[in-house]
């Protein structure tokens, strides 16, 4: 199989390659996929509290090349976005950008639903935190 | 050194220079139909027939009548499965295989199902052999062919051929073997290993592709078969079709050349097989063999790279052909079903990668490719979230996974 050149780039100079205390209530975590399906995608979002622009962005990703080049690019993309705006990427954006053949499209999906398990986890936190701060109040 | 470096033996191997030395005449000079038999040129060629028809016999300590030419290893397993089948279906209906076959294999048992066959696919031990228990007890009275290869093509373990053949005649049922991984890699003999039927194939031992054979024994026990070609009555009846002499001549060559030299060949490959396996153990932990080591072709390896998935680890080393068992790889998304008859979990499957050494690999060649897949195995396990919950102490087997 041919790889685009975008995959092959982010394959070899993978970015945002890392993890961030999944404790921390400004750090939302998406883990997604299964071993046994060959891929697993965890990708995790920084936000800056006041703003709700995510501040850093960071991947891990057990999978093949194209399931590697999704979840880079994802973390490129959602980099400077506000929370709202990220839940925009859609994963036919990632297809094009990637050139990814049919049978790598699920990779795309698979970054698709990180990003919004991350923002979820992240907003689920945040309520949360609103919740604990009312009832002190 | 020349890249790509070629580690997939086991798909198909390079032919030997001097096996297309052999061929050359053949196609041009000594042209004739060996089924010519009234001028010198069909002679000359039905000479050269006969000559490679004995080298191939030699090798697998066959007589030379008892070879039948095909055009490989696929058509010969049909020929043997489907010819038995039949040939003695006054005599019984059921046939017995194990689920680690190859295709070849399998789907000509299922057609066969279709037509109302009956087959029984024996699963396989951890370490890939069939167990001589149960292949006992699953054989009937009405069971009249048991099809086990010699050597498994993705894991490289060798079935316990000789026993097996031993039931098989003990029960008057009888005993084909797919041979293509074997033959020429390690010692076969039809009579000591007991068998009736066996597919040759030439590509797998350094000859052309689209020649092969099939062994039918002609006494104790004499196997009939039916032919599954209609024409001219070649090979005594059992396959039609005027003789790919070319093709056979190098068939022959490549046989003649294994035979001579598998006793250095088999100790310089098992010599290089070890010593990536050795390199590899020592650059990276939790690296998996699948398949029995000690029942295993001597240029065969099969290894998983735990949390690893086997594509992105064929990408990172692109220079260097070899196969994977990961889903990605397939047109199916499914990983590889030997791997899974093993009883290994899908995870694992999708790590592995198979390497087969042979005939023009050299040293420096496996040395690379150990230091190459080191780098890149530890370069995607940084990568892998599974490495960083394994290394935290998380066992895996007891998340539960969010996917559709």
């Amino acid at each position: 199989m041919a790889y685009s050149d975008k995959v092959l780039d982010h394959y070899n100079n993978p970015r945002n390659v890392g993890s961030f205390d999944k404790s921390a209530e400004n750090v939302g975590t998406g883990m997604v996929g299964a071993p046994e399906c060959g891929d697993v995608m965890k990708l995790q979002i920084k936000v800056d509290e006041a703003s709700g622009i995510i501040e850093d962005a960071k991947f891990k990703t057990f999978g093949c090349g194209s399931a590697i080049a999704s979840s880079s690019l994802a973390t490129e993309w959602l980099k400077g976005k506000t929370v709202d705006q990220a839940l925009e990427i859609k994963n036919t954006d990632i297809v094009n950008e990637l050139s990814l053949p049919p049978v790598k499209i699920h990779c795309s999906v698979l970054a698709e639903d990180a990003i919004k398990a991350a923002i979820s986890d992240y907003r689920k936190k945040q309520t949360k935190k609103v919740g604990v701060e009312q009832s002190v109040a | 050194m020349k890249t790509p470096i070629y580690l997939d033996n086991h798909a198909t191997t390079q032919m030997d220079p001097r096996v297309l030395q052999a061929m050359l005449p053949y196609f041009t000079e000594y042209f004739g139909n060996a089924a010519s038999r009234n001028h010198e040129f069909g002679w000359v060629a039905e000479q050269a027939v006969d000559k490679a028809r004995k080298q191939i016999a030699d090798l697998v300590g066959a007589s030379p009548r008892e070879i039948i030419f095909t055009s490989g290893a696929t058509e010969s397993d049909n020929l043997a499965i489907k010819g038995v089948a039949e040939m003695y279906a006054e005599k019984g209906n059921h046939i017995i295989t194990a689920a680690t076959e190859h295709k070849a294999v399998l789907d000509t048992c299922k057609k066969l199902e279709k037509l109302g066959y009956r087959v029984t696919y024996l699963p396989v031990k951890g370490d890939g052999l069939v167990d001589l228990d149960m292949l006992r007890e699953a054989i009937t009275d009405k069971t009249i062919l048991v099809t086990i290869m010699y050597a498994n093509n993705e894991i490289g373990v060798i079935q316990p051929v000789a026993e097996i053949g031993k039931i098989c005649r003990e029960k008057g049922v009888l005993f084909h073997t797919d041979g293509v991984q074997a033959i020429g890699k390690v010692p076969v003999d039809v009579n000591k290993d007991n068998i009736d039927l066996m597919s040759i194939t030439a590509h797998k031992l350094y000859g052309p592709k689209g020649v092969g054979a099939l062994y039918v024994r002609r006494k104790a026990p004499r196997v009939q078969l039916t032919a599954q070609m209609d024409g001219g009555g070649h090979e005594r009846g059992m396959r039609s079709g005027t003789l790919n002499v070319p093709g056979i001549v190098g068939l022959g060559e490549a046989c003649a050349i294994c035979q001579r030299e598998m006793p250095e060949e088999t100790k310089r490959l098992r010599y290089l097989r070890d010593k990536l396996k050795s390199k590899l153990e020592a650059g990276l932990d939790e690296i998996y063999l699948n398949g029995s080591w000690e029942h295993r072709l001597p240029h065969s390896l099969n290894l998983s790279f735990a949390y690893v998935e086997g594509e992105s680890l064929l990408m990172g080393i692109n220079d260097v052909a070899v196969s994977s068992g990961s889903a990605c790889t397939s047109a199916t998304l499914e990983p590889s079903y030997v791997l899974k008859a093993l009883g290994l979990g899908d995870d694992i499957a999708h790590s592995s990668i198979r390497f087969g050494i042979g005939r023009f690999n050299t040293e420096e060649e496996i040395d690379y490719v150990a230091d190459k897949l080191i780098d890149v195995v530890r370069k995607l396990r940084e990568l892998s979230p599974l490495y960083e919950m394994a290394k935290e102490g998380i066992d895996l087997s007891t998340v539960s996974w969010v996917h559709d």
